[in-house]
């Protein structure tokens, strides 16, 4: 550990020297995980709320189809007359998963709160590679501007869904949208591609490399451990996804044929000689963004387990076997991409395959609900903002969890698949999970990283809403799906099948138009907190880890003395300590009989 | 107002029970089943619904107790110190994963018989989807496809009660999707690739044939009809498939030769 300090105080001197600097090497092209963390947050939400207006367009659909959007559909659709084009639709359903997954939920966990946290977490006065660290922020730049220029493009912006199959996405003349607007948004996620990998790089370093003397792995907090099982799910799938956009670039510029078949007539066009596979892109796309689904989750699990702890004023429950089962997840979410894959054509014997570890890999999920609960049980709850977030990704994970073992039973998913309730599944993992994790995150560290206390009457006014609100547009889902309402249709209604399911989607649409007001709120509190809160002090919520112990905000290098760890982050009512917090700084008392880890 | 926050997470096993409860009763629920297999699907999907039901019930219900009991306002008993329990960490490691595994093989059979036991005998009908339609193409007299006398259609697929139905879906031109919703049959149908789709309707009706993959602006409006009938009646549906047929060949070559 010694050659760590040292290392670490090497660094000091290195960023002495640009700590004064101008406007624009401290607040824009700033080397400092913190800047760039916040940075990361900021973007993140501004697209959060183009990703919520795109959203808002589907369920305006959904509920009056055909009919002139109030206010903003004449200037949206001035030659439709001011309603939604089914064209305009498909782009919809595209954009709205792209922007939500790319822009926002991958973004905001690794690279705001990754970013943020994982020095201060580790005691570290900055990441491996502060300049590595910048370019990952710079390089979501011309991933933004391309899929912001894909919507003025002849075609529009790529409506072939988020998961953009070939052929439909390869060939241009298959759709108005798989003209240029699918070039932009295949070379977007090129370049989302790379700063992830150069965020992933960096967090596994730093991780490894760079933590305080004393903080072995097993004392990191769950948030570490969560973003570093992201990093190398990152690191190991992103090659793959890589290959298989530049394959489809290649398809669509040069004419490659990798996902195209021969002989094909699209629109009365042909496209072209071909000789490919359409279910390759599905196998490698998958092999990616099925370990995505967990790197968009499993920090927000860390996240939620600290909040947890914090609020309970109690130990974690089961430090190692959450380890382990993050670890487990990791491990198993590599080779259970085919159950996306089950009605695809692929070879049936192959699915009861996927189906087997599909259903092994709900285990670690489980374990770690059990945990959260055995956290709570005995404890002294707060409930405080962020953990009313945190306990909401609780209870709403449960949801999500179990509406998923519907899907991996590959029979089941015969009548379920591509209906809404794989909508509602993967809504109560990713926004009534990971994004109510998110809000409980700004809300417990908003303090640390802009020196001031958020308002805690409002901030349980957006949690009481948004709960309400998500939950209306969302439960409902499930409903729909088993009456097999498909999803991506812009007007499902002339199916006789799905004709009574109109008011209830009615009633969904409103819930939502509700919960997307109610999002003012939290926007309103952290503008007006960011300049007129009380001011927080180093540790407002008395907690444990390390990075409560620096200043709020952190000055340049973070901590202002050497931070040495002498136990886990989670001694909350210590039996015979004097306080009911013990912060992983604070050398033992003399004579007192130090935490075992179990 | 930890008792009210505790409150406000109760409602969510409540409400999400009554829903599940009150929906089966107002025709929010699956579709009818017209099919011989259908069954099996439709009792795993109630048997995995009971099953996580139950988990649901209990979790939340244990969350909502353990927020209402140890809210800080009110407990007044000391915080139980622990790093956790392995006899309790085996526990729910173990009864789930017997649970998983139970439920990965119960459903083996119920997959292999919709997708791995395929029917031994010629296709009914080939289904080639095309933006934004269904086009048919069923053998003819021969009972061969890609001879002369085969007869085509499009959007509406006639087939014979309590006979099994072999498809052989195609796809033209991008990915589409062969859904019907009262059969509990769904396949994607891929360019370059024929895939096999069986199937037994045992009751005759109307019903909707759906493309559930999106293939495309029209997507929505890709609609299909399931025509499901006695014997007599599908064949007399042949039978004037052919006649119409013919005579527009006959139109056809009168005008050729013109
Ligand atoms: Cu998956
Ligand atoms: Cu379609």
């Amino acid at each position: 550990m010694s050659t760590t300090v040292a290392g670490s105080h090497a660094h000091d001197e290195a960023h002495g020297a640009h700590a004064h600097g101008s406007f624009l090497s401290t607040y824009v092209f700033s080397l400092d995980h913190k800047v760039i963390g916040i940075q990361f947050l900021f973007s993140t939400m501004l697209w959060l709320f183009v990703g919520g207006l795109l959203a808002l367009g589907i369920r305006w659909q959904l509920a009056w189809p055909w009919t002139e959007m109030p206010v903003i559909g004449k200037i949206l659709f001035a030659k439709e007359g001011g309603q939604i084009s089914p064209e305009f639709y498909t782009m919809l359903v595209t954009m709205h998963a792209s922007v939500m997954i790319f822009f926002v939920i991958i973004p905001i966990l690794a690279g705001a709160f990754g970013n943020y946290l994982i020095p201060l977490m580790v005691g570290a006065d900055d990441m491996a590679f502060p300049t590595l660290n910048m370019l990952s922020y710079w390089f979501m730049w011309p991933a933004f501007a391309l899929m912001i220029c894909s919507f003025f493009v002849e075609g529009g912006a790529s409506a072939a869904g988020w998961t953009s199959y070939p052929t439909l996405s390869a060939i241009p003349q298959a759709a108005p949208g798989s003209h240029t607007g699918q070039t932009l948004w295949l070379w977007g996620l090129i370049f989302v591609g790379i700063s992830s990998m150069m965020g992933s790089v960096n967090y596994m370093t730093t991780i490894i490399q760079m933590r305080a003397p004393g903080l072995t792995m097993f004392r990191l907090p769950m948030t570490i451990w969560g973003m570093f099982i992201t990093a190398v799910l990152q690191a190991f799938a992103l090659p793959v996804l890589t290959a298989a956009l530049f394959m489809q670039v290649l398809d669509r510029m040069v004419g490659t044929g990798f996902f195209i078949p021969e002989g094909l007539i699209v629109n009365g066009q042909s496209a072209g000689p071909g000789g490919g596979q359409p279910l390759l892109w599905q196998h490698l796309f998958w092999f990616y963004s099925h370990p995505a689904v967990y790197i968009m989750i499993l920090p927000a699990m860390g996240m939620v387990s600290d909040i947890l702890t914090t609020f309970a004023r109690k130990p974690l429950f089961g430090y190692k076997p959450m380890v382990y089962s993050i670890s487990g997840i990791a491990g198993l979410g590599f080779i259970v991409w085919g159950h996306h894959m089950f009605m695809s054509g692929m070879n049936p014997a192959l699915g009861t395959t996927f189906m087997v570890s599909t259903m092994m890999i709900a285990l670690p999920s489980a374990v770690k609900t059990f945990n959260w609960l055995g956290t709570i049980w005995g404890g002294k709850i707060e409930f405080t903002t962020p953990m009313l977030f945190a306990l909401s990704f609780v209870c709403m994970f449960i949801i999500g969890g179990l509406s998923g073992i519907f899907m991996a039973a590959t029979p089941v998913d015969i009548f379920i698949h591509d209906t809404y309730f794989i909508v509602a599944h993967f809504h109560y993992v990713l926004f009534a999970g990971t994004a109510m994790g998110v809000f409980g995150g700004i809300y417990f560290w908003f303090p640390k990283m802009f020196g001031r206390m958020m308002n805690e009457p409002v901030g349980k006014l957006h949690f009481f809403l948004t709960f309400i609100f998500l939950n209306g547009t969302f439960y409902p889902m499930h409903i729909l799906g088993a009456g097999g309402f498909p999803r991506r249709l812009a007007d499902p209604y002339h199916y006789e099948t799905f004709k009574h399911l109109l008011a209830m989607n009615q009633f969904m649409t409103i819930c939502a138009i509700c919960m997307g007001f109610s999002q003012f709120l939290l926007v309103g509190n952290m503008a007006y907190s960011l300049f007129f809160g009380p001011k927080a002090g180093r540790n407002p919520w008395k907690a444990n880890s390390l990075e409560w112990m620096a200043p709020s905000p952190p000055g340049h290098g973070n901590f202002d003395f050497q931070p040495v760890a002498y136990r886990g982050p989670y001694e909350y009512n210590f039996p015979g300590h004097d306080t009911d917090y013990y912060p992983q700084i604070e050398p033992p008392r003399p004579g007192e009989k130090q935490p075992e880890h179990h | 107002m930890g008792k009210f926050w505790s409150f406000l997470f109760l409602l969510v096993p409540v409400l999400g029970v009554g829903l599940f409860v009150w929906a089966p009763f107002n025709h929010h629920w699956l579709p009818r089943d017209v099919s011989a297999h259908g069954y099996q699907i439709d009792h795993l999907f109630n048997f995995i619904l009971g099953l996580t039901g139950v988990v649901f019930i209990v979790t939340e219900m244990l969350l909502f107790w353990f927020l209402w009991r140890y809210d800080g306002k009110t407990n007044k008993s000391p915080v139980k110190f622990t790093h956790g329990s392995h006899n309790l960490e085996i526990v729910w490691t173990i009864l789930p994963a017997a649970t998983l595994l139970f439920i990965a093989i119960y459903q083996m059979n119920a997959w292999a018989d919709v997708k791995m036991h395929k029917p031994d005998m010629l296709p009914t009908v080939e289904v080639t989807a095309r933006q934004f339609e269904w086009r048919l193409r069923y053998p003819g007299k021969d009972g061969k496809l890609g001879t002369e006398d085969d007869l085509f259609h499009v959007n509406e697929l006639h087939v014979p009660v309590d006979e099994m139905t072999l498809v052989k879906l195609d796809s033209a031109d991008v990915l589409h999707d062969f859904f019907l919703p009262h059969m509990r049959i769904k396949q994607d149908a891929v360019p370059g690739t024929s895939i096999p789709v069986w199937f037994k309707p045992v009751q005759s009706g109307e019903y909707d044939l759906v493309c559930a993959e999106l293939c495309g602006w029209g997507h929505y409006k890709m609609k299909g009809r399931l025509f499901v009938e006695s014997r007599s009646d599908y064949e007399r549906f042949l039978a004037e498939l052919e006649k119409k047929q013919t005579a527009t060949n006959v139109e056809k070559k009168a005008e050729a030769e013109e």
